[in-house]
């Protein structure tokens, strides 16, 4: 007979794996993949290898030869980070800052943490923001999309329409000129992804779809990109109402710049997002009204990321004093 | 929407393998051993010696406290000796060990199988006999039965609930119960009330038994006071808290028993034992098991007297199959794994299932991954991820604070983690060092 | 000229300020502390090992200062020399404690105990023993995941990969007792380190019979009393089924080591045994 194996309870798994969740978001990433592919085409395919390959290959060599430890690169996490670092880069980008950018999101954002499970920020947004503000120039140039595209360093550059927002404002336009504006895109238009932005964050139909595939395969729950998107349109929403020809509506908000990417794929990263349902609230709404404030008061036109990072930083603080809801906590009036 | 407890749970392949199967009873072994610590509480004290003769429901060892129980002869025979021997714990611990001779009943049991309806002890009798008869809570807790009827003063109890869930998968000994023994734990329901003095009982299940609500819906229309309530199947349900939470929607305070909310909850099969221990006058010592599990030849749910070896229900499912890896005393979310498969059955042996090599190991250990799938399960609300690394760590002082108390070891954490993590291991270990400093604060 | 002026001034102002301020709040919470504690802390190994039984060095050298009978204070990682050094400080009498040693009382190597079971919890010992006896017959013995190694401070400890056993190395062993702690078997204990770093122990603490024990690893004690009967000082008591030799009793003359018919008895740090010579050579004490 063979030797009987004896283990603590619960003898079963649900099968439940880090690969599974982790190829599970990548999964719900393509179409987004898809959606960029068509409309920056030659740069977006470039772009997304590249910053692949270099994470993958960066968390595979730091292992094997300066932290000397088993190989975790299978389980997709850092191929994730490189897809997501990609998702938020223009797709005219050299390789080489995308190179540097994969070093820093993976070197600095999670390896020197300790790698996956330790690191405090979001390690693709260490990675964009690091680049953000070291290459400001090649970092804010945004290819036009143009369907079946086959340029890449040499694309065609336009505005996003956040800058244009900003810009046409700054100089004392008003919103619903600006809505009109030769380039702005209409908000259909922006709902497909006809604007320019990064790689990943321009179709906001093919992230809400990536959305709908994590929260029926359970990878997410809905808390966390329901408060942050509930809370940019509340925010935005009532600056409106306030004042329709200062403040762009909710829906230009939402559509534009990384909002739909961060509140579904960035934000709720497992490693740098609270635990508790409430905290993950607290947690999305911190990002929703910190985005709308860089975005309206701030010097800069786009803020998600900024907002996420500053957010990640507070989690500690939040998973600290927002605990889950505790069983009898409240004992509920008698029924009977 | 059928109702079911408020916070988490999960949902796992349920494998009844061995429902539907009637209960069969098995043949008396030719040696029993029966260990004096069967229950949660005081180890009983044996009364009978080497060489003694016993017959079937004889008192062999004696209660040694309020929360204690007594133990009867499963078999006639002679004692063979008092003896460490392996059980279910994985320690060697004292049995009595004996030798089967025929199989002669004490003459006051009635042996008979005609239904007694007409509940002629008092309160006090009932709870009296309960004690007398050594009876356990027999869903796996062992917790002494006639503790939880004895009402403490100044409290009183408004609802008897019944546990019929059996959420944990692969076992069906309750089941099976209620489909073949429906009328005598009804009865035994009703000895439940008067004990109680309440005039009110749910029975709950769980709606992947259609069956077995539809025959107790039927039965109850001919006995006042009790319903039926289907209940939506999520794991653990059958936790007594969360049993409580799902029939009437109140909640247990942390640190406080079910009394606290005016309710007392009891298995059905406890139930059945006792209505026969006091209508029958027949004392705890056999009990239905489920021996089960994918490779088994014939999942079957065995009638056993306690003390049997566990290899003895084994042969009678169909021999241990070939490719077993592990086999576990109770259901896989609960259930203990076992070192040997000669242990003997206990009053808290709910059932035996017998895992394949392929599933008995654990999944790969990865590093956490904060995916918070662990809080969203727990069914008590708490942080096991969190729980697990300060146990890990050794920090009881704020494993105390974050409620390691109040964890019901149901599994539900380390069984959804992605990473694979022992998070119940270190959980458990925490409870029982933060217990320990507890009881030693209070001292 | 007049800007730097009012500088200076206003800036000096508030410096002089602060610094009475700090002053007085110096002098309102001044806590006396005895300079020879920091004296004492200073003689200390600094481990902070909790050997003592006080939570730091700092503690024990605050417990040294104030009580006047330090006789039952001992810093075991500093030993005799630290001991007399901090006890010179303080102008105290110190009894010299005899050297003790870690000694792992389990004999049981993967070759002696067979495994019969697999275990597969997380890789502590206090679960596993927790969730049973052990992963071989035998409920008493190591069961081998290593959380000794882990509570010790001083790299004195190691697992033997090929016995499946900790060993200890002797010249780290400070006798802190953290891994006589952490054994939840309580398998090891700390002995004195004896003459020349000989000593002779029971390696075993099997409480089953004979017969279980035997059958469980053949290198358990199972009880038999002969150690008892050929020791000439009384050193050895056989209780539970296991024998426990006395080391204050014990004059190392290693009679019981060659009556043991499992070689349950070790001895540790004697001379290899001289082929030819037959009668067993008695140690002198020191």
């Amino acid at each position: 007979m063979n030797r009987l194996t004896v283990s603590p309870s619960p003898h079963v798994h649900s099968g439940d794996s880090v690969k599974k969740n982790m190829y599970g978001v990548i999964i719900a990433l393509l179409p987004a993949l898809a959606a960029s592919l068509y409309y920056f085409g030659l740069g977006a395919v470039i772009v997304t290898l590249t910053a692949v390959v270099s994470c993958v290959f960066f968390e595979w060599a730091i292992q094997k030869f300066l932290l000397k430890s088993e190989s975790t690169i299978m389980d997709g996490s850092a191929a994730l980070t490189g897809l997501l670092l990609a998702f938020n880069m223009p797709t005219n980008l050299p390789v080489w800052i995308i190179i540097i950018g994969s070093l820093v999101a993976i070197g600095i954002g999670k390896m020197s943490f300790g790698g996956l499970g330790n690191n405090p920020f979001n390690p693709a947004l260490v990675g964009r923001v690091f680049l953000l503000i070291s290459f400001p120039v090649q970092m804010t140039l945004w290819p036009k999309p143009v369907v079946s595209q086959a340029h890449y360093l040499d694309a065609e550059t336009g505005a996003t329409p956040l800058s244009i927002m900003k810009e046409g404002l700054a100089n004392g336009e008003s919103v619903s000129s600006l809505m009109n504006h030769a380039d702005m895109p209409s908000i259909s238009e922006m709902f497909f992804g006809l604007s320019g932005g990064s790689a990943g964050e321009v179709a906001a139909v093919a992230l809400l779809v990536g959305l709908l595939f994590m929260l029926i395969r359970k990878i997410i729950t809905w808390h966390i990109p329901v408060a942050v998107i509930g809370s940019i349109a509340v925010f935005t929403g009532v600056l409106h109402l306030v004042n329709p020809d200062a403040y762009a509506g909710p829906l230009f908000h939402l559509l534009t710049g990384g909002v739909m990417l961060g509140a579904i794929f960035m934000a709720t990263d497992y490693v740098s997002s609270p635990m508790a349902n409430k905290g993950m609230i607290i947690y999305g709404v911190g990002i929703g009204v910190i985005t709308v404030v860089i975005r309206v008061f701030g010097a800069y036109p786009e803020g998600v990321s900024f907002a996420i990072l500053i957010m990640n930083g507070f989690v500690p603080l939040i998973d600290k004093y927002v605990k889950p809801k505790r069983f009898g906590e409240v004992v509920k009036p008698a029924k009977a | 929407m059928l109702k079911t407890f408020s916070l988490g749970g999960v949902h796992p392949a349920e494998n009844k393998f061995s429902a539907g199967q009637k209960i069969e009873v098995l043949p008396v072994p030719e040696q029993v051993s029966v260990p004096i610590a069967q229950h949660i509480g005081a180890p009983s004290e044996p009364v009978v010696k080497k060489g003694d003769e016993v017959k079937v429901g004889q008192l062999i060892a004696k209660s040694t406290g309020f929360v204690s129980a007594n133990i009867h002869s499963p078999v006639s025979g002679k004692v063979f000796k008092i003896d460490e021997v392996l059980d279910a714990s994985g320690y060697k611990r004292k049995a009595i060990i004996i030798k089967v001779e025929g199989d002669e009943w004490d003459e006051s049991i009635d042996r008979s199988e005609e239904l007694v309806k007409d509940i002629t002890a008092s309160a006090e009798d009932i709870i009296k006999k309960v004690g007398e008869a050594g009876i356990v809570g027999l869903g796996g807790a062992t917790f002494p039965a006639h503790v939880k009827l004895s009402v403490p003063p100044g409290k009183t109890c408004e609802v008897l609930i019944l546990n019929g869930v059996e959420c944990e998968p692969y076992l069906t000994a309750d089941h099976q119960l209620m489909m073949e023994k429906g009328d005598e734990i009804m009865v035994g329901t009703q000895i439940l009330m008067k004990a109680l003095k309440v005039d009110k009982a749910i029975i709950g299940i769980e709606n992947n038994k259609p069956d077995a609500i539809q025959h107790m819906s039927a039965l109850a229309n001919n006995y006042p006071g009790i319903t039926i309530e289907s209940l939506k199947v999520q794991y653990p349900q059958g936790g007594e808290k969360q049993l409580i939470d799902a029939c009437i929607g109140r909640q247990i305070p942390s640190g406080k028993l079910p009394i606290e909310v005016g309710a007392v909850v009891q298995n059905v099969g406890t139930t059945l034992a006792v209505y026969e221990a006091v209508q029958k006058n027949k004392p705890l010592f056999e009990r239905v098991v489920t021996v089960t599990g994918k490779s088994v030849t014939n999942p079957s749910n065995f009638l056993t007297r306690i003390g049997t070896p566990l290899n003895q229900l084994i042969d009678a499912a169909g021999g241990l199959p070939e490719d077993t890896g592990k086999v576990i005393g109770g259901g896989p979310m609960m259930g203990k794994a076992l070192s040997s498969i000669e242990v003997p059955i206990t009053k808290g042996s709910s059932g035996v299932l017998i895992m394949p090599q392929t599933i008995a190991k654990r999944p790969k250990l990865e590093a956490c991954i904060r995916c918070s799938k662990c809080v969203s399960v727990c069914p008590m609300g708490l942080s096991p991820y969190l729980l697990s690394t300060v146990s890990d760590k050794a920090i009881w002082d704020r494993a105390e604070e974050e409620k390691i108390m109040d964890c019901i070891e149901c599994g539900s954490c380390s069984y959804t983690c992605p990473a694979g993590r022992p998070l119940l291991d270190y959980i458990r270990l925490g409870k029982g060092k933060v217990g320990q400093i507890m009881r030693s604060r209070t001292k | 000229m007049n800007v730097v002026l009012i500088t200076i001034i206003s800036l000096g102002v508030l410096g002089a300020l602060a610094a009475i301020i700090l002053y007085f709040v110096a002098q309102k919470f001044k806590v006396f502390e005895d300079p020879r504690i920091d004296q004492v802390e200073e003689a200390l190994p600094a481990a902070n090992c909790g050997g003592c039984g006080f939570p730091g060095c700092r503690a024990f050298a605050e417990a040294m200062v104030k009580s006047d009978d330090i006789s039952d204070l001992n810093c075991p990682v500093g030993g005799a020399d630290t001991m007399s050094a901090a006890a010179a400080i303080l102008g105290k009498e110190v009894a010299a404690a005899a050297p003790m040693v870690a000694v792992v009382r389990c004999n049981g190597t993967c070759e002696n105990r067979p495994r019969i079971t697999e275990y597969d919890g997380a890789t502590s010992c206090s679960i596993a023993s927790s969730l049973y006896g052990g992963d071989t017959g035998c409920s008493n013995g190591c069961l081998g995941l290593g959380e000794c190694v882990d509570a010790c401070a001083f790299n004195a400890m190691y697992m033997d990969e090929e016995t499946g056993l900790p060993v200890i190395i002797e010249d780290n062993c400070v006798s802190c007792g953290a891994c006589v702690d952490a054994c939840p078997k309580n398998i090891i204990e700390l002995r004195k380190k004896g003459p020349k770093n000989r000593r002779i122990f029971v390696s075993c603490i099997n409480t089953d019979k004979g017969a279980a024990a035997k059958k469980a690893c053949s290198a358990a004690c199972i009880g038999c009393k002969k150690c008892q009967k050929i020791c000439p000082f009384d050193a050895i008591t056989v209780e539970n089924n296991l024998a426990y030799i006395d080391y204050d009793k014990c004059k190392l003359c290693r009679k019981c080591v060659a009556e043991c018919p499992t070689n349950a008895i070790h001895m540790v740090n004697f001379p290899p045994p001289k082929p030819k010579v037959e009668k067993p050579v008695e140690e002198k004490v020191e």
